[in-house]
């Protein structure tokens, strides 16, 4: 109870807190901010990608969209593991395929089913290479959407937060971000692997013309 | 707390201009219909209740008002500046100490007085500094444009604006006590030049005075805001320590710096490809939007009352 109570003040903060630093704005261009159940996928450049997606949410949104993540960073200490597990309420994953028990597609449907929609960044991990606009997809992005052809996929591209705070610093630049949301996307039936990611990454690509 | 009388009739007067504008703007919409130019200006008048209320509560404070609401204003200024500019991981240290060293000392030198440190700390000790902590981070890439875009937008967002505060510090004779109507004055001029530009531009305006700059300001609303808008300062020569010719010429300098003001701003916003600075003000833009004619005005206008009213 009182765990909840504080992780709900926890994330209102951190939201406020994001935008006093970035002044985010949500350009909700292909699609409105409305109860659907949804996969928000975007670029990843930055630990606080999803703090910035889930600020731009409608607050009733938010309760019910959760961002998936790598368990080996929130779980490394209480705080992290408060923040990952109470505020975001993550879907937190095993990203080496030794060790893992669990199954991350599995855990991801599971989540759906839950009624829940997800952040994912289909990268894998943090583009550090500003030459590169967009690492190659993972397959997971696939996998879930196959099992789940009902959920839209949204393509949401983040903008500038790579600046406002780069890899190894820890004190924020206060620039302003912009978070665009873009047209859904769903896996046509038959519709190859490659062929899919593919076409996923270009819609999310498309994305960072509009932005400014 | 104790604001001058005069501060009581000037904002019973811009109240009245506010709602007599929000009435015309809703006898617009009900006669011509909804159109994105009604909204926008509907938009417009609505962010002046909010900006008036603001500037008012912030000279009913005092100085410690008056300075935090114009360093907030050139937090938010600064960062819509350094957003079309800054793009080097290398300057990550200079623009934070920009953000958090440059900005609030600059204020904190205008909230305790101290002219001799205010007037050169940006353009001395942060014109020398900065690059210098650029450079250790050893990046070569465009670093002559890096600092240059830096060190302009600190001139312009923190310490050009940060004249408007510094007329508080101003001692004219017989004018003790109320150097906060200096600032009303100056913002009033200023800002009423802005909208009677747009007004005369719209009613009358044909010829264009910048088409490659923007494309909304004509001659007919540059000659009419500006002299219009110089006119009404002349008449609130009561609640300042000129004559009503002095206001008059004083007003003209305000204007004139503003509306050239507006034009290196919207130049800026060419080259960068932005139509506006920012999203946070409805109807207006950014900050920087609002307060370009601000701060090209506030500066000349502060040294020029100082060098012939003020003792210090």
């Amino acid at each position: 109870m009182l765990r909840s109570f504080l992780a709900g003040n926890v994330g209102n903060a951190i939201a406020l807190f994001a935008r006093l630093v970035t002044a985010v704005r949500g350009i909700w261009q292909g699609v409105d901010p409305t109860r659907r159940q949804r996969i928000y996928f975007a670029n990843h450049t930055s630990n606080g990608d999803f703090v910035l997606l889930w600020t731009v949410l409608p607050p009733a949104l938010r309760r019910e969209t959760r961002p998936v993540a790598a368990a080996d960073y929130w779980l490394t200490s209480k705080l992290r593991s408060f923040i990952g597990r109470d505020v975001f309420r993550a879907v937190l994953i095993d990203r080496n395929p030794q060790t893992r028990t669990d199954d991350p597609v599995g855990q991801m449907v599971d989540a759906l089913k839950d009624g829940s929609s997800l952040i994912l960044f289909p990268e894998g991990q943090r583009n550090m290479d500003e030459t590169v606009t967009l690492l190659p997809f993972k397959p997971g992005l696939f996998h879930v959407a196959e099992r789940r052809p009902d959920v839209d996929l949204v393509p949401v591209w983040i903008e500038n937060l790579n600046r406002v705070m780069p890899k190894g610093e820890v004190i924020p630049v206060p620039l302003i971000c912009t978070v665009t949301f873009g047209d859904p996307i769903h896996v046509e039936s038959g519709e190859a692997k490659a062929a899919f990611l593919t076409r996923a990454e270009n819609a999310l690509l498309a994305l960072k013309e509009g932005a400014v | 707390m104790n604001a001058p009388a005069e501060f009581s009739t000037l904002m019973l007067g811009v109240l009245g201009v506010l709602a007599f504008a929000t009435v015309v703007a809703q006898i617009l919409r009900a006669r011509l219909g909804d159109g994105p130019v009604i909204d926008n200006l509907v938009a417009r008048i609505n962010a002046w209740w909010g900006m008036v209320a603001l500037l008012a509560i912030a000279m009913l404070g005092g100085r410690g008002g008056v300075v935090i609401l114009f360093a907030i204003m050139s937090f938010a200024a600064l960062r819509e500046f350094l957003t079309l500019t800054a793009k080097s991981r290398a300057d990550h240290w200079a623009l934070v100490a920009s953000f958090f060293v440059v900005l609030p000392v600059q204020y904190a030198l205008i909230y305790s007085d101290w002219y001799g440190m205010y007037s050169i700390f940006i353009p001395v000790y942060a014109f020398l500094f900065l690059p210098i902590v650029s450079v250790l981070h050893g990046d070569t890439d465009s670093f002559l444009v890096r600092v240059a875009e830096t060190q302009w937008g600190l001139m312009i967002c923190v310490f050009a604006a940060s004249h408007v505060p510094a007329l508080l510090s101003l001692e004219i004779a017989g004018f003790e006590g109320k150097n906060v109507l200096l600032v009303a004055f100056l913002v009033v001029v200023v800002q009423l030049s802005d909208v009677l530009q747009y007004v005369w531009g719209k009613l009358l305006g044909k010829r264009k005075i910048a088409p490659s700059l923007s494309p909304s300001k004509t001659w007919e609303g540059f000659v009419g805001g500006t002299l219009s808008a110089s006119l009404v300062g002349a008449g609130l020569w009561w609640m300042t320590p000129f004559s009503p010719v002095q206001a008059f010429g004083l007003s003209l300098i305000i204007t004139l710096m503003g509306f050239f003001g507006g034009l290196v701003m919207s130049a800026i916003k060419r080259d960068k490809g932005v139509k506006d600075w920012g999203h946070l003000i409805a109807g207006h833009g950014g900050f920087i939007d609002r307060l370009d004619s601000v701060v090209f005005s506030a500066p000349i206008f502060f040294h020029v009352v100082r060098y012939f009213w003020s003792a210090v």
